[in-house]
């Protein structure tokens, strides 16, 4: 039977976004709102983030990861948000309806709105196609962080680092907290993908840097025992006990894939307006299941944004939906969130669009309004770094089409 | 906790070498016909060689090589599968299967695979033109010639089927013992002594089902092998869930003297696969993943579903079929010593695994006179199939521990438990699927670990020095 929330604004996911976005409801006057959490625990990837710098922009004050969480727990729960911990969504329907299930079984949920904040998760080792056997120790920063933070777990003690993301060099962090030295970080492209100075950082923590060098194969049998590796030079095999794939984010979008939202497959999020309305307008989205990933500052705000909208909603419907899809031009562009926009209105809690590429590229953003150029931005970047580009002046947009002019 | 150790005072009726599909599901047979058994497996859990890797599909033998004992096997052991898989609340997904032509070299095999079919007696088979096989599949690439389809082809759960067989066989007095390896044996007139790595035991028939193994099990013990062993192996890509949406039925092609060819199907969990590949190999206890022989399978999948291009892989496995010189099953008896080899199993394994064992119980029934079980305990195990009731639906289940696969801590707890209880964290994976969705293992690991501390034979690594 269906629980019937009509005065409620029910939060899917108990992150900085979702978290952020349920404390400013209440501070906004919603009489109720529900986060669901499918942890133990809300608070998100902070959790298990036993590390600096958290917390500088939201709360003024540098704050660990957990402190951090806890945190953001502690001040969800003094406005007035009930949290929901150990229930997990199982399916999202139009009424809204909200499909849970628990330790005490299935539920439905009908709330007045529904934010969806479920956030981002690495790629793991079998989507990135890595070849060899299959043993045990092959894990994402993520698992690494919440045996070693969660659990008092120490999976290795020798492993080996794929990826040079911001997350990559808080993996370093971690084993460093366990007195875990890695064997090497190594990088396929010929830079790291953090800015610097991270790529000081390896060097100051005595762990080898391969740029240019490429996983070839894991081997072991119920451990890791090395990994083949190819460079410019040739093969050779490093030692190691463990294989952590950092990075390469992509949003946790399951719980969308079988419901009536649509996805935009570029993003692996979901298809929203500038309003951060889904194509169901009772469904609103924020924070990393957006475009994996941000950090979690800039989730925060991004969610405390999504709330005020929201919150007017419930007062006055925003303009009418737009069908057009921003079009991307250049296979150098991953991605553009919004991936519509809607006629004018209120302040967008997106700030602009967010693009990303898919390789390292330098050349010129150009954005066409009804094939009338109304910005250009020159770019240099890598993957999985953001760029923001200020929506047209027009407001009243027509179609509009973003193009990567590369030079050579 | 070990399984107890072989009891050398106890003459067994039949020692069962190799806890594979064929083994489990001989235990299985011997055990209802009254026999007094035990099977010894040399892994941590069972399931651990050939039958871990495989298609999942439930074969009718159509394109067997009509006459021999492998379609003979794969038929009797399709029909039990239907017979009993309610009894043990075994998966049976009907999808059907399609043999699509792309050429003209393969639409020109077609009527030859269709007399086949009907030779072995699969005669429901119906002959489809371009258009219908499209009307059937939308999604299909353009350039099908033609089709035949074969409505009695279907998914099922290829871990908890012989899991259900050897826990009928352990509920009915079987015995089971893992970390066991043969290391030798002598026949004394009337009985086999048996010298393993956990002490000696005694039976009076033995059965190598030793799969990858078969043959360096029968010259160990009979002193000659009729058959070598060539392993081949087989790569699989898995995509995520949403792919499953793209087909109905299991797309086969049209098969070669070498192999059946790489198959685009549905899994019994919602996701869609694609593969095998076939690869010669000399070693029989490793599969390595080729990360270009994976991309080519992700590119022949898109060739023949193009919206398969825009889905991620979930998972990638290979696995290896006990191949062999010779085309057809090599199943010898010698009645002289009591022993039966069952070796060259390929990949029709699963589908023939009751029917085989079937034959097997015949090839030996002269040597011992036992009465069948009148009435015989029939366990359930648990469902792990999309399409049936899982526990997560259900109250007091603990809560969600693998957000993916929708695996409850009650789920994790019962394949922990009772006399065929997990001992490694694969056969926890095979019991419950915990750890096998998209982020394979990012969220669950670590409270897997905790929960299994202490209580697997191999640990999860982090959960023995946490």
């Amino acid at each position: 039977m269906a629980e019937s929330l009509q005065d409620a604004i029910l939060i899917v996911g108990g992150g900085p976004s979702g978290l952020a976005a349920a404390t400013a409801l209440r501070r906004l006057g919603v009489p109720r709102v529900i986060v669901l959490e499918r942890e133990p625990m809300a608070g998100g990837i902070p959790r298990h983030c036993g590390h600096y710098p958290f917390g500088l922009r939201e709360y003024g004050r540098m704050m660990k990861g957990p402190d951090y969480a806890r945190h953001l727990v502690r001040t969800a729960q003094e406005a007035g948000v009930e949290i929901r911990t150990q229930v997990t969504v199982t399916d999202l329907a139009p009424g809204p309806a909200v499909s849970v299930t628990g330790p005490s079984g299935p539920q439905v949920l009908a709330p007045r709105l529904v934010l969806l904040a479920t956030g981002a998760r690495e790629t793991s080792r079998a989507a990135r196609l890595l070849g060899g056997t299959k043993p045990g120790g092959v894990i994402t920063t993520g698992t690494l962080q919440s045996m070693v933070y969660l659990h008092g777990q120490r999976p290795f003690r020798q492993p080996v680092i794929l990826g040079t993301e911001l997350v990559s060099f808080s993996a370093i962090l971690t084993c460093r907290h366990l007195g875990i030295r890695p064997a090497a970080m190594i990088e396929p492209n010929g830079r790291t993908t953090a800015r610097w100075p991270t790529a000081l950082f390896p060097r100051l923590a005595r762990v080898p840097l391969l740029l240019g060098t490429e996983i070839t194969a894991i081997h072991g049998r119920d451990r890791v025992t090395s990994v083949s590796v190819r460079d410019t030079r040739g093969s050779r095999d490093i030692a190691c006990d463990g294989v952590i794939v950092s990075g390469a984010f992509r949003p946790d979008a399951a719980v969308l894939q079988r419901s009536h939202l649509r996805i935009d497959p570029a993003s692996g999020g979901p298809e929203i307006d500038q309003y951060g309305r889904c194509s169901d307008p009772d469904y609103f989205a924020a924070g990393n299941l957006l475009r994996a990933v941000e950090t979690a500052g800039w989730s925060w705000r991004e969610g405390w944004r999504m709330a005020q909208i929201m919150a007017e909603v419930l007062q006055r419907p925003l303009p009418d939906p737009s069908e057009d899809t921003i079009t991307l031009n250049g296979d150098a562009l991953a991605y553009c969130v919004p991936q519509r926009l809607a006629g004018s209105g209120g302040p967008s809690p997106l700030r602009g669009f967010q693009l990303r590429v898919n390789r390292a590229v330098k050349g010129t953003l150009v954005m066409r309004v009804d094939g009338q150029i109304t910005t250009r931005k020159p770019v240099e970047t890598l993957p999985e770094r953001r760029i923001l580009l200020p929506y047209p002046d027009t407001r009243n947009a027509g179609k509009i089409d973003i193009t990567l002019d590369e030079t050579a | 906790m070990p399984d107890t150790a072989p009891a050398p005072d106890l003459c067994h009726d039949a020692i069962i070498i190799g806890g594979g599909v064929i083994g489990c599901a001989i235990a299985r047979r011997l055990t209802l016909e009254g026999w007094n058994v035990a099977l010894l497996e040399k892994a941590v859990d069972i399931l651990d060689g050939a039958s871990k890797g495989n298609s999942a599909i439930l074969h009718t033998g159509f394109d067997a090589p009509s006459g021999s004992l492998e379609q003979q096997c794969v038929a009797d052991g399709y029909a039990e599968y239907i017979d009993i898989h309610r009894r043990l609340n075994l998966s049976l997904d009907r999808a059907g299967a399609l043999v699509i032509a792309w050429n003209d070299a393969e639409e020109a095999a077609l009527p030859a695979l269709m007399d086949q079919a009907r030779a072995n007696g699969v005669t429901d088979i119906a002959p489809l033109s371009a258009a219908q096989t499209r009307e059937l599949e939308p999604e299909l690439a353009q350039g099908v010639r033609a089709s035949f389809r074969v409505p009695r082809e279907y998914l099922v759960d290829p871990w908890s089927a012989p899991y259900a067989y050897l826990m009928q066989a352990v509920v009915n007095g079987a015995r089971v013992v893992r970390n066991c390896t043969v290391s030798g044996g002598t026949y004394h007139g009337d009985h086999w002594q048996l010298e393993t790595s956990r002490g000696a035991v005694r039976s009076r028939v033995v059965i190598n089902a030793a799969g990858l193994y078969g043959d360096h099990v029968d010259t160990m013990l009979i002193g000659q092998n009729t058959y070598t062993i060539h392993p081949r192996k087989g790569q699989f890509v898995v995509y995520d869930k949403p792919a499953a949406a793209l087909t109905r039925h299991i797309l086969l092609p049209v098969p070669t003297k070498v192999t059946k060819g790489i198959v685009v199907c549905r899994t019994i969990w919602g996701n869609l696969l694609v593969g095998p590949t076939a690869e010669e190999q000399d070693a029989r206890d490793t599969a390595t993943l080729d990360p270009a022989t994976l991309d080519s399978l992700r590119q022949r999948g898109a060739e023949i579903l193009p919206a398969l291009a825009a889905h991620e892989l979930t998972a990638l496995y290979a696995g290896l079929r006990p191949a062999t010189e010779f085309k057809d099953y090599q199943i010898s008896a010698h009645a002289d010593r009591a022993y039966v080899s069952v070796g060259g199993i390929r990949s029709t394994g699963l589908s023939s695994a009751l029917g085989t064992a079937r034959h097997v119980h015949k090839l030996c029934a002269g040597l011992i006179e036992r009465a069948p079980l009148p009435a015989p305990h029939w366990p359930q195990v648990p469902n792990l199939a999309e399409d049936g009731p899982r526990d997560w639906q259900c109250a007091g289940n603990g809560g969600i521990i693998c957000h993916c696969e929708k695996v409850t801590r009650r789920d994790i707890e019962t394949a922990l438990s009772g006399p065929l209880r997990a001992t490694s964290l694969a056969g926890l994976k095979r019991r419950t699927r915990v750890t096998m969705g998209r982020c394979q293992g990012n969220y669950c690991v670590a409270p897997l670990a905790d929960i299994t501390r202490g209580r697997l034979d191999q640990p999860i690594p982090g959960a023995d020095d946490g």
